[in-house]
């Protein structure tokens, strides 16, 4: 139970990142894999995050004179994964671009049906 | 079948997981570079918000990467979906919005502008940044095409400001090179802590990418929107 307790973000994200895998790997419809690694892109972005994380830490922003800056968390994390939202909204957009011209010229979203994907 | 043989793999990869994890300690120690970050930040770049100036003065070159990935991101989006003239399917006949959603977008739309630029201009000084900035803009330009579907995006004008943005970045970095020997030098005063005019040349690369990233986004948004009716 302490176990639990003291990991609850990296089972979260951990989680999140193991839901979206299994989803990739099980779906045949496009929509829901693209779904699923959706999932993946907020599993590593929360795990990220939180590694970076320190007990009873503050954002990293001097906006008092007064704060201490070894109380601030880690402001690596949270500069990579800024940058990693956005580019996830654009790759997703990207892939159902992809899924879009696929259902034009196949009529359908079943991988199976889909000439050249064997899984 | 393919769902054991799935799960398998995932148990696989949680075992392998798990033991490098677990040497992490949640909420305990940062690295050395990051205390470096923390403690120099105010004496080295003069930006309140560290976050901010380590993506755009510390890691600043990678942040021109992380741009470059959305401008590609972008482009072959715009040629997957693009089709010849001739090619274009017949629309098929598109309801028109409500009263309700049409004035509601209209009072909003400006809002949500002027609240995406106040999140980019103060990237420096309170949470927020060109990114989340653009990204907000971008937002706005969503409600506006569903709301308004003879109002289309020229993709000419977001391409002149999106090119126009992008040159801002490299030229700034490019005068750092000039004057001082290396890439994204902070040139320009640092001024007082906390005040708008800071933090030298962040707000300026920080406009710059929320200019980017908006007009990428919206691009995102208008070929989406046209090309899949």
């Amino acid at each position: 139970m302490n176990f639990l307790y003291a990991n609850t973000y990296y089972i979260a994200a951990f989680g999140l990142i193991f839901i979206g895998l299994y989803i990739v790997m099980a779906k045949r419809n496009l929509v829901k894999v693209i779904i699923g690694l959706s999932f993946v892109d907020s599993g590593i972005n929360l795990l990220l995050i939180s590694i970076g994380y320190i007990k009873g830490g503050t954002a990293p922003i001097f906006s008092r004179p007064d704060i201490s800056p070894l109380k601030m968390v880690d402001p690596v994390p949270q500069a990579l994964v800024l940058t990693a939202i956005v580019i996830g909204v654009a790759v997703l957009a990207l892939a159902l671009s992809l899924v879009v011209r696929l259902y034009q010229e196949y009529g359908t979203l079943d991988i199976r049906k889909i000439r050249g994907l064997k899984w | 079948m393919r769902k054991i043989i799935a799960l398998i793999l995932l148990a696989m990869l949680l075992w392998g997981v798990s033991k490098p994890i677990s040497n992490i300690p949640f909420g305990m120690n940062k690295i050395n570079v990051a205390k470096h970050y923390i403690t120099k930040d105010i004496s080295e770049t003069g930006a309140a918000n560290v976050v901010t100036s380590v993506v755009v003065l510390y890691r600043g070159f990678d942040t021109l990467g992380e741009v470059t990935i959305l401008f590609i991101a972008a482009i072959g989006l715009a040629s997957i979906l693009y089709l010849p003239k001739k090619r274009v399917p017949d629309n098929p006949p598109v309801e028109d919005s409500s009263l309700i959603l049409r004035t509601g977008c209209r009072f909003l739309f400006p809002l949500i502008l002027l609240f995406g630029t106040y999140i980019f201009v103060h990237g420096h000084l309170t949470p927020g940044g060109g990114f989340q900035g653009g990204a907000i803009i971008a937002s706005g330009f969503a409600l506006m095409s569903l709301s308004c579907k003879e109002r289309i995006l020229s993709t000419v004008r977001l391409g002149v400001v999106e090119s126009l943005a992008g040159l801002t970045f490299v030229t700034v970095g490019l005068i750092g090179l000039a004057t001082g020997g290396y890439f994204l030098l902070n040139f320009l005063p640092k001024g007082t802590l906390n005040m708008l005019f800071s933090a030298g040349i962040i707000p300026v690369i920080y406009v710059a990418i929320g200019f980017k990233v908006g007009s990428e986004l919206a691009g995102i948004i208008g070929n989406l929107m046209e090309r899949t009716q």
